[in-house]
Protein backbone atom coordinates (compact mmCIF):
# COMPACT_ATOMS: atom_id res chain seq x y z
CA UNK A 1 0.00 0.00 0.00
CA UNK A 2 1.42 3.03 -1.03
CA UNK A 3 0.64 6.38 0.99
CA UNK A 4 3.10 8.85 0.64
CA UNK A 5 5.39 8.71 3.37
CA UNK A 6 7.41 11.44 2.91
CA UNK A 7 8.01 14.02 5.20
CA UNK A 8 7.29 17.46 3.52
CA UNK A 9 7.78 18.77 7.57
CA UNK A 10 10.55 19.01 10.01
CA UNK A 11 10.64 17.51 12.93
CA UNK A 12 10.52 20.86 14.99
CA UNK A 13 7.47 21.84 13.08
CA UNK A 14 6.09 18.45 13.96
CA UNK A 15 6.67 18.36 17.77
CA UNK A 16 4.59 21.86 17.38
CA UNK A 17 1.78 21.09 15.10
CA UNK A 18 1.09 17.80 14.43
CA UNK A 19 -2.44 17.17 14.89
CA UNK A 20 -3.56 20.56 16.22
CA UNK A 21 -4.94 23.11 14.20
CA UNK A 22 -6.89 25.59 15.16
CA UNK A 23 -10.02 24.50 17.02
CA UNK A 24 -12.72 25.08 14.43
CA UNK A 25 -15.64 26.69 16.43
CA UNK A 26 -13.76 29.07 18.46
CA UNK A 27 -10.02 29.14 16.71
CA UNK A 28 -8.26 28.40 19.92
CA UNK A 29 -4.89 27.75 18.93
CA UNK A 30 -3.60 25.70 22.05
CA UNK A 31 -5.53 21.70 21.92
CA UNK A 32 -8.62 22.49 24.18
CA UNK A 33 -8.74 19.62 27.05
CA UNK A 34 -11.82 18.01 26.45
CA UNK A 35 -12.57 17.00 29.98
CA UNK A 36 -15.99 15.30 28.69
CA UNK A 37 -17.31 11.75 28.05
CA UNK A 38 -19.55 11.39 25.23
CA UNK A 39 -20.35 12.95 21.74
CA UNK A 40 -24.16 14.36 20.84
CA UNK A 41 -25.03 11.99 17.58
CA UNK A 42 -26.67 13.90 14.68
CA UNK A 43 -29.62 11.41 14.41
CA UNK A 44 -29.49 7.64 14.85
CA UNK A 45 -28.38 6.99 11.31
CA UNK A 46 -25.50 8.95 12.76
CA UNK A 47 -24.87 7.00 15.81
CA UNK A 48 -25.45 3.25 13.93
CA UNK A 49 -22.16 4.92 11.34
CA UNK A 50 -20.01 5.35 13.74
CA UNK A 51 -20.85 2.38 15.59
CA UNK A 52 -20.18 0.62 12.12
CA UNK A 53 -17.10 2.52 11.90
CA UNK A 54 -17.87 3.87 8.19
CA UNK A 55 -17.72 7.24 9.65
CA UNK A 56 -15.17 8.96 11.60
CA UNK A 57 -16.17 10.83 14.96
CA UNK A 58 -16.60 10.72 18.51
CA UNK A 59 -18.80 8.10 20.43
CA UNK A 60 -16.86 8.15 23.86
CA UNK A 61 -13.75 8.73 25.44
CA UNK A 62 -12.74 5.05 26.16
CA UNK A 63 -12.40 4.85 22.45
CA UNK A 64 -11.57 8.36 21.58
CA UNK A 65 -11.15 11.82 22.70
CA UNK A 66 -10.26 15.14 20.55
CA UNK A 67 -7.68 16.14 23.06
CA UNK A 68 -6.63 12.30 23.46
CA UNK A 69 -6.54 12.36 19.54
CA UNK A 70 -4.42 15.55 18.88
CA UNK A 71 -1.42 13.69 20.77
CA UNK A 72 -1.83 10.54 18.75
CA UNK A 73 -1.35 11.99 15.73
CA UNK A 74 1.28 14.18 17.35
CA UNK A 75 3.16 11.00 18.43
CA UNK A 76 2.72 9.37 15.18
CA UNK A 77 4.23 12.07 13.30
CA UNK A 78 6.96 12.45 15.02
CA UNK A 79 7.49 8.57 14.52
CA UNK A 80 6.55 8.76 10.92
CA UNK A 81 4.01 6.36 11.58
CA UNK A 82 0.88 5.37 10.29
CA UNK A 83 -1.30 6.37 13.44
CA UNK A 84 -0.87 5.52 16.82
CA UNK A 85 -3.22 4.55 19.88
CA UNK A 86 -2.78 6.53 23.66
CA UNK A 87 -3.10 4.80 26.72
CA UNK A 88 -3.30 4.98 30.17
CA UNK A 89 0.17 4.12 30.74
CA UNK A 90 3.40 2.68 29.35
CA UNK A 91 2.28 -0.54 30.23
CA UNK A 92 -1.36 -0.62 29.09
CA UNK A 93 1.09 -0.06 25.70
CA UNK A 94 2.83 -3.18 25.75
CA UNK A 95 -0.44 -4.97 26.43
CA UNK A 96 -2.54 -3.10 23.66
CA UNK A 97 0.56 -3.79 21.18
CA UNK A 98 0.38 -8.01 22.11
CA UNK A 99 -3.56 -8.14 22.42
CA UNK A 100 -3.87 -7.79 18.70
CA UNK A 101 -1.34 -10.27 18.18
CA UNK A 102 -1.64 -12.78 20.73
CA UNK A 103 -3.94 -15.79 20.84
CA UNK A 104 -4.18 -18.15 23.61
CA UNK A 105 -0.88 -20.65 23.90
CA UNK A 106 0.92 -18.12 21.15
CA UNK A 107 4.29 -16.92 22.52
CA UNK A 108 6.74 -14.04 21.89
CA UNK A 109 10.12 -13.55 21.97
CA UNK A 110 11.65 -10.14 24.38
CA UNK A 111 14.88 -9.36 25.10
CA UNK A 112 15.85 -9.90 28.27
CA UNK A 113 17.31 -6.62 29.14
CA UNK A 114 13.86 -4.84 29.50
CA UNK A 115 12.89 -2.38 31.87
CA UNK A 116 12.57 -4.23 34.85
CA UNK A 117 8.91 -3.80 35.29
CA UNK A 118 7.88 -5.41 31.37
CA UNK A 119 9.82 -8.46 32.25
CA UNK A 120 7.61 -9.06 35.49
CA UNK A 121 4.43 -7.75 33.20
CA UNK A 122 5.38 -10.44 30.34
CA UNK A 123 6.64 -13.28 32.54
CA UNK A 124 4.57 -13.18 35.09
CA UNK A 125 1.20 -11.58 34.41
CA UNK A 126 0.74 -12.24 30.46
CA UNK A 127 1.29 -15.86 31.16
CA UNK A 128 -2.30 -15.77 32.94
CA UNK A 129 -3.67 -14.87 29.83
CA UNK A 130 -1.64 -17.99 28.18
CA UNK A 131 1.17 -15.62 26.45
CA UNK A 132 4.65 -17.16 26.65
CA UNK A 133 7.50 -14.85 26.86
CA UNK A 134 10.86 -16.35 25.37
CA UNK A 135 13.41 -13.88 27.18
CA UNK A 136 16.61 -13.95 25.09
CA UNK A 137 19.94 -12.14 24.64
CA UNK A 138 19.19 -10.55 21.74
CA UNK A 139 23.05 -9.22 21.23
CA UNK A 140 23.69 -12.17 19.19
CA UNK A 141 21.22 -12.21 17.09
CA UNK A 142 21.27 -15.96 16.04
CA UNK A 143 19.87 -16.34 19.96
CA UNK A 144 16.80 -14.61 18.45
CA UNK A 145 16.77 -17.10 15.50
CA UNK A 146 17.13 -20.04 17.86
CA UNK A 147 14.38 -19.31 19.51
CA UNK A 148 11.91 -18.58 17.11
CA UNK A 149 8.54 -21.16 17.25
CA UNK A 150 6.00 -21.27 14.38
CA UNK A 151 3.67 -19.93 17.58
CA UNK A 152 5.80 -17.31 17.86
CA UNK A 153 4.27 -13.56 17.29
CA UNK A 154 6.78 -11.14 17.63
CA UNK A 155 10.05 -9.90 18.82
CA UNK A 156 10.05 -7.14 21.52
CA UNK A 157 12.99 -5.24 22.36
CA UNK A 158 14.01 -1.53 23.61
CA UNK A 159 15.75 0.48 21.61
CA UNK A 160 17.69 2.17 24.27
CA UNK A 161 17.28 -0.75 27.17
CA UNK A 162 16.38 0.74 30.62
CA UNK A 163 18.22 0.74 33.06
CA UNK A 164 21.31 1.42 31.10
CA UNK A 165 23.71 2.06 28.51
CA UNK A 166 22.55 -1.11 25.66
CA UNK A 167 21.33 -0.83 22.65
CA UNK A 168 19.46 -3.00 20.32
CA UNK A 169 20.45 -3.65 16.82
CA UNK A 170 17.36 -3.02 15.50
CA UNK A 171 17.97 -4.07 11.86
CA UNK A 172 19.18 -7.24 12.37
CA UNK A 173 16.14 -7.48 14.41
CA UNK A 174 14.35 -6.38 12.23
CA UNK A 175 15.48 -8.70 8.66
CA UNK A 176 14.76 -11.69 11.64
CA UNK A 177 11.09 -10.38 12.28
CA UNK A 178 11.09 -10.19 8.44
CA UNK A 179 12.12 -13.57 7.71
CA UNK A 180 9.85 -14.85 10.23
CA UNK A 181 6.48 -12.84 9.13
CA UNK A 182 6.12 -11.42 12.51
CA UNK A 183 6.47 -7.85 13.46
CA UNK A 184 9.14 -6.35 15.77
CA UNK A 185 7.93 -3.99 18.78
CA UNK A 186 10.34 -1.52 19.83
CA UNK A 187 9.71 0.21 22.87
CA UNK A 188 11.09 3.81 21.89
CA UNK A 189 10.57 5.10 25.50
CA UNK A 190 14.31 6.03 26.33
CA UNK A 191 15.67 7.48 23.23
CA UNK A 192 12.05 9.20 21.93
CA UNK A 193 11.74 9.97 18.03
CA UNK A 194 14.29 12.53 18.84
CA UNK A 195 17.12 10.47 18.75
CA UNK A 196 15.94 7.06 17.12
CA UNK A 197 13.15 6.69 14.64
CA UNK A 198 12.71 2.35 14.73
CA UNK A 199 10.14 2.68 11.71
CA UNK A 200 13.40 3.72 9.62
CA UNK A 201 15.20 0.48 10.74
CA UNK A 202 12.35 -1.53 9.81
CA UNK A 203 10.40 -2.17 12.71
CA UNK A 204 6.89 -2.49 12.56
CA UNK A 205 5.49 -1.07 16.11
CA UNK A 206 6.43 1.44 18.45
CA UNK A 207 5.55 1.48 22.11
CA UNK A 208 6.04 4.28 24.62
CA UNK A 209 6.09 5.14 28.16
CA UNK A 210 5.05 8.73 26.78
CA UNK A 211 5.28 8.97 31.35
CA UNK A 212 9.22 9.95 30.76
CA UNK A 213 10.65 12.16 27.95
CA UNK A 214 7.25 12.54 25.89
CA UNK A 215 5.31 14.28 28.51
CA UNK A 216 9.06 15.05 30.47
CA UNK A 217 8.14 17.23 33.40
CA UNK A 218 6.90 14.32 35.70
CA UNK A 219 2.67 15.12 35.82
CA UNK A 220 1.34 12.55 33.37
CA UNK A 221 1.28 8.54 33.04
CA UNK A 222 0.66 7.88 29.55
CA UNK A 223 1.64 5.20 26.73
CA UNK A 224 1.59 4.90 23.25
CA UNK A 225 1.70 2.45 20.40
CA UNK A 226 2.58 3.51 16.97
CA UNK A 227 1.70 1.63 13.72
CA UNK A 228 3.96 1.71 11.02
CA UNK A 229 1.14 0.86 8.68
CA UNK A 230 3.53 -1.19 7.05
CA UNK A 231 3.32 -4.62 8.56
CA UNK A 232 1.26 -7.18 5.85
CA UNK A 233 -0.66 -8.47 8.42
CA UNK A 234 -2.46 -11.36 5.92
CA UNK A 235 0.66 -12.49 4.63
CA UNK A 236 0.31 -15.54 6.83
CA UNK A 237 -2.91 -16.89 8.94
CA UNK A 238 -1.30 -15.91 12.43
CA UNK A 239 -3.04 -12.70 13.17
CA UNK A 240 -6.75 -13.70 12.92
CA UNK A 241 -7.40 -10.58 15.23
CA UNK A 242 -6.47 -8.14 12.48
CA UNK A 243 -6.48 -10.39 8.72
CA UNK A 244 -9.93 -12.49 9.66
CA UNK A 245 -13.38 -11.78 10.15
CA UNK A 246 -12.89 -10.66 13.75
CA UNK A 247 -15.78 -12.11 16.61
CA UNK A 248 -15.21 -8.96 18.22
CA UNK A 249 -16.66 -6.77 15.82
CA UNK A 250 -19.77 -8.73 14.02
CA UNK A 251 -17.11 -10.55 11.76
CA UNK A 252 -15.27 -7.37 10.60
CA UNK A 253 -11.84 -7.74 8.70
CA UNK A 254 -10.05 -4.93 9.77
CA UNK A 255 -6.98 -5.68 7.49
CA UNK A 256 -9.06 -5.62 4.43
CA UNK A 257 -11.46 -2.91 5.14
CA UNK A 258 -8.68 -0.47 6.74
CA UNK A 259 -5.74 -1.54 5.01
CA UNK A 260 -2.67 0.03 7.11
CA UNK A 261 -4.95 1.71 9.01
CA UNK A 262 -5.93 -1.48 10.13
CA UNK A 263 -3.90 -2.06 13.53
CA UNK A 264 -4.81 1.48 14.78
CA UNK A 265 -8.22 0.95 14.33
CA UNK A 266 -8.47 -2.29 16.08
CA UNK A 267 -6.37 -0.83 19.06
CA UNK A 268 -8.98 1.50 19.66
CA UNK A 269 -12.27 -0.19 18.41
CA UNK A 270 -11.61 -3.32 19.83
CA UNK A 271 -8.38 -2.57 22.15
CA UNK A 272 -9.33 0.46 24.14
CA UNK A 273 -12.99 -0.67 24.10
CA UNK A 274 -12.47 -3.98 25.76
CA UNK A 275 -9.67 -3.35 28.05
CA UNK A 276 -10.63 -0.19 28.92
CA UNK A 277 -6.74 1.78 29.61
CA UNK A 278 -7.92 5.16 28.26
CA UNK A 279 -5.75 8.08 28.35
CA UNK A 280 -7.07 11.25 30.48
CA UNK A 281 -7.81 14.15 28.38
CA UNK A 282 -5.93 16.02 30.95
CA UNK A 283 -2.53 13.46 30.71
CA UNK A 284 -3.04 14.09 27.45
CA UNK A 285 -2.65 17.42 27.56
CA UNK A 286 0.15 17.75 29.63
CA UNK A 287 2.26 15.16 27.33
CA UNK A 288 1.58 17.84 24.26
CA UNK A 289 2.89 20.49 25.62
CA UNK A 290 5.86 18.06 26.44
CA UNK A 291 5.77 16.98 22.75
CA UNK A 292 6.46 20.65 21.95
CA UNK A 293 9.92 21.19 23.61
CA UNK A 294 11.30 17.50 22.97
CA UNK A 295 14.36 18.16 20.64
CA UNK A 296 15.51 21.16 22.80
CA UNK A 297 14.91 19.20 25.69
CA UNK A 298 16.94 15.56 24.75
CA UNK A 299 19.49 17.85 23.08
CA UNK A 300 19.88 19.35 26.76
CA UNK A 301 19.59 15.71 28.27
CA UNK A 302 22.46 14.15 26.02
CA UNK A 303 24.65 16.62 26.60
CA UNK A 304 24.19 17.12 30.17
CA UNK A 305 24.24 13.20 30.80
CA UNK A 306 27.33 12.99 28.53
CA UNK A 307 29.53 15.09 30.65
CA UNK A 308 28.17 13.44 34.01
CA UNK A 309 28.93 10.27 32.38
CA UNK A 310 32.46 11.45 31.51
CA UNK A 311 32.87 13.04 35.01
CA UNK A 312 32.02 9.58 36.86
CA UNK A 313 34.20 8.04 33.99
CA UNK A 314 36.96 9.40 35.79
CA UNK A 315 36.12 9.40 39.37
CA UNK A 316 38.83 7.43 41.40
CA UNK A 317 35.91 6.14 44.05
CA UNK A 318 33.44 4.98 40.76
CA UNK A 319 33.84 1.04 39.67
CA UNK A 320 32.10 1.04 36.10
CA UNK A 321 30.04 3.39 34.03
CA UNK A 322 27.93 1.98 31.77
CA UNK A 323 26.73 4.65 29.15
CA UNK A 324 26.76 4.33 25.12
CA UNK A 325 27.75 7.61 24.76
CA UNK A 326 30.96 6.87 26.38
CA UNK A 327 33.28 5.46 23.39
CA UNK A 328 34.46 3.04 26.38
CA UNK A 329 30.94 1.26 26.14
CA UNK A 330 30.79 -1.87 23.89
CA UNK A 331 27.29 -0.23 22.65
CA UNK A 332 29.47 3.10 21.52
CA UNK A 333 28.83 2.18 17.72
CA UNK A 334 25.38 1.01 17.54
CA UNK A 335 24.43 4.37 19.04
CA UNK A 336 26.76 6.03 16.89
CA UNK A 337 24.21 4.03 14.50
CA UNK A 338 20.95 4.24 15.73
CA UNK A 339 21.02 7.26 17.83
CA UNK A 340 23.61 9.75 16.41
CA UNK A 341 22.25 12.61 18.23
CA UNK A 342 22.76 11.25 21.68
CA UNK A 343 22.11 8.23 23.33
CA UNK A 344 19.65 9.64 26.16
CA UNK A 345 20.15 10.44 29.30
CA UNK A 346 19.79 7.32 31.78
CA UNK A 347 22.72 4.98 32.11
CA UNK A 348 24.00 3.42 34.68
CA UNK A 349 27.27 3.29 37.46
CA UNK A 350 28.37 1.48 40.29
CA UNK A 351 30.74 2.61 43.16
CA UNK A 352 33.69 0.67 44.46
CA UNK A 353 31.91 -0.16 47.77
CA UNK A 354 29.56 -2.29 45.88
CA UNK A 355 25.98 -2.20 47.41
CA UNK A 356 26.24 -0.46 50.61
CA UNK A 357 28.31 2.27 49.41
CA UNK A 358 25.70 2.41 46.00
CA UNK A 359 22.76 2.56 48.50
CA UNK A 360 24.80 5.47 50.33
CA UNK A 361 24.96 7.30 47.07
CA UNK A 362 21.88 7.70 46.54
CA UNK A 363 20.71 8.63 49.57
CA UNK A 364 23.31 11.31 50.14
CA UNK A 365 22.14 13.49 47.25
CA UNK A 366 20.70 16.88 47.52
CA UNK A 367 19.57 18.06 43.73
CA UNK A 368 18.88 14.20 42.53
CA UNK A 369 15.65 12.80 43.74
CA UNK A 370 15.81 9.50 44.87
CA UNK A 371 12.11 8.01 42.94
CA UNK A 372 10.99 5.54 40.54
CA UNK A 373 11.04 7.72 36.85
CA UNK A 374 13.01 8.18 34.55
CA UNK A 375 12.86 11.25 31.76
CA UNK A 376 11.87 14.02 34.09
CA UNK A 377 13.33 17.91 33.86
CA UNK A 378 14.38 16.78 37.52
CA UNK A 379 17.80 14.72 37.95
CA UNK A 380 16.34 11.31 39.43
CA UNK A 381 18.57 8.89 41.16
CA UNK A 382 17.83 5.11 41.79
CA UNK A 383 19.43 1.73 42.96
CA UNK A 384 17.44 -0.55 40.69
CA UNK A 385 18.49 -3.74 42.68
CA UNK A 386 16.18 -3.00 45.46
CA UNK A 387 13.40 -1.25 43.41
CA UNK A 388 12.50 -1.11 39.58
CA UNK A 389 13.96 -4.63 38.97
CA UNK A 390 13.23 -5.75 42.76
CA UNK A 391 10.97 -8.48 41.26
CA UNK A 392 13.66 -10.04 39.14
CA UNK A 393 15.75 -13.27 40.21
CA UNK A 394 18.76 -12.26 40.86
CA UNK A 395 20.55 -14.30 37.44
CA UNK A 396 17.85 -11.85 35.86
CA UNK A 397 18.82 -8.32 37.68
CA UNK A 398 22.21 -9.17 36.73
CA UNK A 399 20.94 -10.19 33.18
CA UNK A 400 19.03 -6.80 32.79
CA UNK A 401 22.37 -5.10 33.71
CA UNK A 402 20.32 -4.87 37.60
CA UNK A 403 22.76 -6.24 39.73
CA UNK A 404 23.16 -5.44 43.22
CA UNK A 405 26.34 -2.60 42.75
CA UNK A 406 23.93 -0.84 40.08
CA UNK A 407 22.82 2.80 40.63
CA UNK A 408 20.57 4.48 37.95
CA UNK A 409 20.94 8.02 36.73
CA UNK A 410 18.10 9.80 35.04
CA UNK A 411 20.05 13.26 34.16
CA UNK A 412 17.71 16.31 33.82
CA UNK A 413 17.96 19.78 32.83
CA UNK A 414 19.63 21.46 35.49
CA UNK A 415 23.02 22.95 35.64
CA UNK A 416 25.37 20.88 34.50
CA UNK A 417 28.32 21.86 37.46
CA UNK A 418 25.39 21.52 40.44
CA UNK A 419 24.61 17.72 39.42
CA UNK A 420 28.12 17.19 39.21
CA UNK A 421 28.94 19.01 42.70
CA UNK A 422 25.93 16.55 44.22
CA UNK A 423 27.66 13.24 42.99
CA UNK A 424 30.78 13.94 43.69
CA UNK A 425 29.48 14.98 47.15
CA UNK A 426 27.51 12.44 47.58
CA UNK A 427 30.42 9.56 46.60
CA UNK A 428 32.46 11.22 49.26
CA UNK A 429 29.87 10.87 51.34
CA UNK A 430 29.39 6.96 50.83
CA UNK B 1 -3.83 17.80 -19.48
CA UNK B 2 0.08 19.75 -19.16
CA UNK B 3 0.94 18.73 -16.01
CA UNK B 4 2.04 15.25 -15.43
CA UNK B 5 0.94 13.40 -12.40
CA UNK B 6 3.33 11.21 -10.32
CA UNK B 7 1.28 8.45 -9.46
CA UNK B 8 3.55 6.70 -6.87
CA UNK B 9 2.63 10.62 -4.58
CA UNK B 10 -0.31 12.55 -5.44
CA UNK B 11 -0.31 16.32 -3.98
CA UNK B 12 -2.78 17.34 -1.43
CA UNK B 13 -3.48 20.15 -3.93
CA UNK B 14 -4.26 17.27 -6.65
CA UNK B 15 -6.47 15.32 -4.38
CA UNK B 16 -8.28 18.05 -2.53
CA UNK B 17 -8.88 19.65 -5.78
CA UNK B 18 -10.56 16.73 -7.26
CA UNK B 19 -12.48 15.92 -4.21
CA UNK B 20 -14.29 19.17 -4.22
CA UNK B 21 -15.26 19.13 -7.40
CA UNK B 22 -16.85 16.05 -7.35
CA UNK B 23 -20.56 15.46 -6.94
CA UNK B 24 -21.57 12.14 -7.76
CA UNK B 25 -19.16 9.02 -8.18
CA UNK B 26 -20.30 5.58 -9.71
CA UNK B 27 -18.99 2.59 -7.32
CA UNK B 28 -18.09 -0.54 -9.43
CA UNK B 29 -17.92 -3.52 -7.52
CA UNK B 30 -20.32 -2.04 -4.54
CA UNK B 31 -21.15 -4.64 -2.19
CA UNK B 32 -24.72 -4.60 -0.57
CA UNK B 33 -23.45 -5.95 3.18
CA UNK B 34 -22.74 -3.24 5.37
CA UNK B 35 -19.63 -4.52 6.67
CA UNK B 36 -17.58 -4.53 3.27
CA UNK B 37 -15.18 -2.07 2.48
CA UNK B 38 -16.74 -0.64 -0.38
CA UNK B 39 -20.39 -0.20 1.33
CA UNK B 40 -18.24 2.10 3.93
CA UNK B 41 -16.79 4.24 1.16
CA UNK B 42 -20.17 4.43 -0.24
CA UNK B 43 -21.85 5.24 3.33
CA UNK B 44 -19.01 8.19 4.28
CA UNK B 45 -19.15 9.02 1.18
CA UNK B 46 -23.14 9.72 0.56
CA UNK B 47 -23.10 11.51 4.85
CA UNK B 48 -20.84 14.02 3.22
CA UNK B 49 -22.89 14.77 0.50
CA UNK B 50 -21.99 12.95 -2.78
CA UNK B 51 -24.46 10.89 -4.88
CA UNK B 52 -23.52 7.36 -5.02
CA UNK B 53 -24.75 5.17 -7.94
CA UNK B 54 -23.74 1.33 -7.55
CA UNK B 55 -22.32 -1.01 -10.19
CA UNK B 56 -22.41 -5.02 -9.32
CA UNK B 57 -24.00 -7.03 -12.04
CA UNK B 58 -24.88 -9.98 -9.14
CA UNK B 59 -26.80 -6.91 -7.36
CA UNK B 60 -29.19 -5.85 -9.73
CA UNK B 61 -32.81 -5.37 -8.71
CA UNK B 62 -31.39 -4.61 -5.09
CA UNK B 63 -30.71 -0.70 -3.56
CA UNK B 64 -27.54 -0.16 -1.85
CA UNK B 65 -28.08 2.83 0.96
CA UNK B 66 -31.23 3.67 -1.24
CA UNK B 67 -29.71 3.89 -4.72
CA UNK B 68 -30.38 1.47 -7.19
CA UNK B 69 -27.77 -0.66 -8.40
CA UNK B 70 -26.83 -0.51 -11.98
CA UNK B 71 -25.83 -4.16 -13.96
CA UNK B 72 -23.14 -1.77 -15.51
CA UNK B 73 -21.65 2.07 -15.72
CA UNK B 74 -23.48 2.08 -19.45
CA UNK B 75 -26.79 1.59 -17.78
CA UNK B 76 -26.21 4.29 -15.24
CA UNK B 77 -29.14 7.42 -16.80
CA UNK B 78 -27.91 10.67 -16.66
CA UNK B 79 -24.10 11.84 -16.42
CA UNK B 80 -21.85 11.37 -13.20
CA UNK B 81 -18.43 12.77 -12.24
CA UNK B 82 -16.55 9.56 -11.37
CA UNK B 83 -15.86 6.11 -11.00
CA UNK B 84 -14.64 4.56 -8.26
CA UNK B 85 -13.20 1.02 -8.70
CA UNK B 86 -13.84 -1.89 -6.14
CA UNK B 87 -12.17 -4.26 -8.81
CA UNK B 88 -8.31 -6.03 -9.18
CA UNK B 89 -6.05 -4.00 -10.72
CA UNK B 90 -6.29 -6.30 -13.88
CA UNK B 91 -10.40 -5.53 -14.23
CA UNK B 92 -9.94 -2.02 -13.51
CA UNK B 93 -8.00 -1.91 -16.83
CA UNK B 94 -11.35 -2.83 -18.81
CA UNK B 95 -13.54 -0.69 -16.15
CA UNK B 96 -11.13 2.43 -17.10
CA UNK B 97 -11.91 1.92 -20.85
CA UNK B 98 -15.50 1.07 -20.39
CA UNK B 99 -15.42 4.70 -18.47
CA UNK B 100 -13.28 6.48 -20.89
CA UNK B 101 -15.58 5.13 -24.13
CA UNK B 102 -18.69 7.02 -21.91
CA UNK B 103 -16.95 9.98 -20.92
CA UNK B 104 -17.90 12.35 -23.55
CA UNK B 105 -21.96 11.29 -23.39
CA UNK B 106 -21.72 10.80 -19.35
CA UNK B 107 -19.41 13.67 -18.64
CA UNK B 108 -16.85 11.65 -16.84
CA UNK B 109 -13.70 13.45 -15.35
CA UNK B 110 -12.24 10.88 -13.25
CA UNK B 111 -10.98 7.56 -12.45
CA UNK B 112 -10.34 6.40 -8.79
CA UNK B 113 -8.84 3.05 -8.26
CA UNK B 114 -9.27 2.02 -4.99
CA UNK B 115 -6.13 0.55 -2.03
CA UNK B 116 -3.99 -2.15 -3.82
CA UNK B 117 -6.05 -1.66 -7.47
CA UNK B 118 -3.39 0.00 -9.49
CA UNK B 119 -3.50 0.19 -13.33
CA UNK B 120 -0.70 2.34 -15.25
CA UNK B 121 -1.73 1.42 -19.14
CA UNK B 122 -5.16 2.13 -18.24
CA UNK B 123 -4.10 5.05 -16.34
CA UNK B 124 -2.33 6.65 -19.01
CA UNK B 125 -5.29 6.12 -21.43
CA UNK B 126 -7.40 7.65 -19.38
CA UNK B 127 -5.35 10.71 -18.85
CA UNK B 128 -4.97 10.76 -22.66
CA UNK B 129 -8.89 11.34 -23.05
CA UNK B 130 -8.57 14.04 -20.24
CA UNK B 131 -10.09 12.38 -17.62
CA UNK B 132 -7.76 12.46 -13.88
CA UNK B 133 -6.90 9.19 -12.59
CA UNK B 134 -5.93 8.22 -8.91
CA UNK B 135 -5.08 5.04 -7.87
CA UNK B 136 -4.72 2.55 -5.10
CA UNK B 137 -5.88 5.19 -2.61
CA UNK B 138 -9.11 5.13 -1.00
CA UNK B 139 -11.21 8.64 -1.56
CA UNK B 140 -13.23 8.16 2.11
CA UNK B 141 -9.86 8.08 3.55
CA UNK B 142 -8.39 10.82 1.61
CA UNK B 143 -11.68 12.84 2.33
CA UNK B 144 -11.08 12.30 5.84
CA UNK B 145 -7.08 13.16 5.62
CA UNK B 146 -7.88 16.49 4.07
CA UNK B 147 -10.67 17.54 6.27
CA UNK B 148 -8.90 16.73 9.49
CA UNK B 149 -11.51 13.63 10.81
CA UNK B 150 -8.66 11.31 9.57
CA UNK B 151 -7.04 12.80 12.50
CA UNK B 152 -9.74 11.84 15.05
CA UNK B 153 -9.11 8.29 14.94
CA UNK B 154 -5.25 8.87 15.94
CA UNK B 155 -3.72 8.63 12.26
CA UNK B 156 -0.73 10.84 10.69
CA UNK B 157 -2.71 13.02 8.12
CA UNK B 158 0.29 14.74 7.52
CA UNK B 159 -1.57 17.84 6.89
CA UNK B 160 0.01 20.73 9.32
CA UNK B 161 -1.69 24.10 8.90
CA UNK B 162 -2.21 26.92 11.08
CA UNK B 163 -5.42 28.06 9.54
CA UNK B 164 -9.31 27.32 10.65
CA UNK B 165 -10.28 24.38 8.89
CA UNK B 166 -13.30 24.32 6.95
CA UNK B 167 -15.23 21.09 6.95
CA UNK B 168 -17.08 20.14 4.14
CA UNK B 169 -20.18 18.59 5.52
CA UNK B 170 -23.23 16.92 3.33
C1 LIG C 1 11.50 1.59 29.00
C2 LIG C 1 10.19 1.58 29.71
N1 LIG C 1 9.14 0.97 29.15
C3 LIG C 1 7.94 0.94 29.77
C4 LIG C 1 7.74 1.49 31.00
C5 LIG C 1 6.39 1.42 31.64
O1 LIG C 1 5.77 2.64 31.54
P1 LIG C 1 4.63 3.17 32.55
O2 LIG C 1 5.29 3.34 33.88
O3 LIG C 1 4.18 4.44 31.93
O4 LIG C 1 3.57 2.11 32.58
C6 LIG C 1 8.81 2.14 31.64
C7 LIG C 1 8.60 2.75 32.97
O5 LIG C 1 9.45 2.88 33.78
C8 LIG C 1 10.06 2.19 30.96
O6 LIG C 1 11.12 2.78 31.54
Amino acid sequence: MSQDKSQKFGFETRMIHAGAQPEPVTGARQTPIHQNTSYVFHDAEHAASLFNLQTFGFIYSRLTNPTVAVLEERIASLEDGRGSTCCASGHAAQLLAFFALMEPGDSFIASNRLYGGSITQFGKTFKKFDWRVKFVDVDDPQNVRDALTPDCKAIFVESLANPGGVISDLEALSNIAKDAGIPLIVDNTMATPYLCRPFEWGADLVVHSTTKFLSGNGTSLGGCVVDSGNFDWAQNDKFPGLAAPEPAYHGLNFYETFGDMAFTTHAHAIGLRDLGSTMAPMNAFQTILGCETLALRMERHCENAKKVAEFLEGHPAVAWVSCAALPSSPYHALAQKYMPKGAGSVFTFGVKGGYDAGIKVVESCEIFSHLANIGDARSLILHPASTTHRQLSEEQQNAAGAGPDVIRLSIGLETLDDLIADLDQAISNA
Amino acid sequence: MSEKIDHDSYSDAYLRTLLNSVKSVAVVGASPNWNRPSYFVMKYLQDKGYRILPVNPRATGEEILGEKVYASLAEIPGDFDMVDIFRNSEVAGTVTDEAVELAGSKNIKAIWMQLTVRNDDAAARAEAAGLQVVMDRCPKIEFGRLNSELSWGGFNSKVISAKRRKVRIG
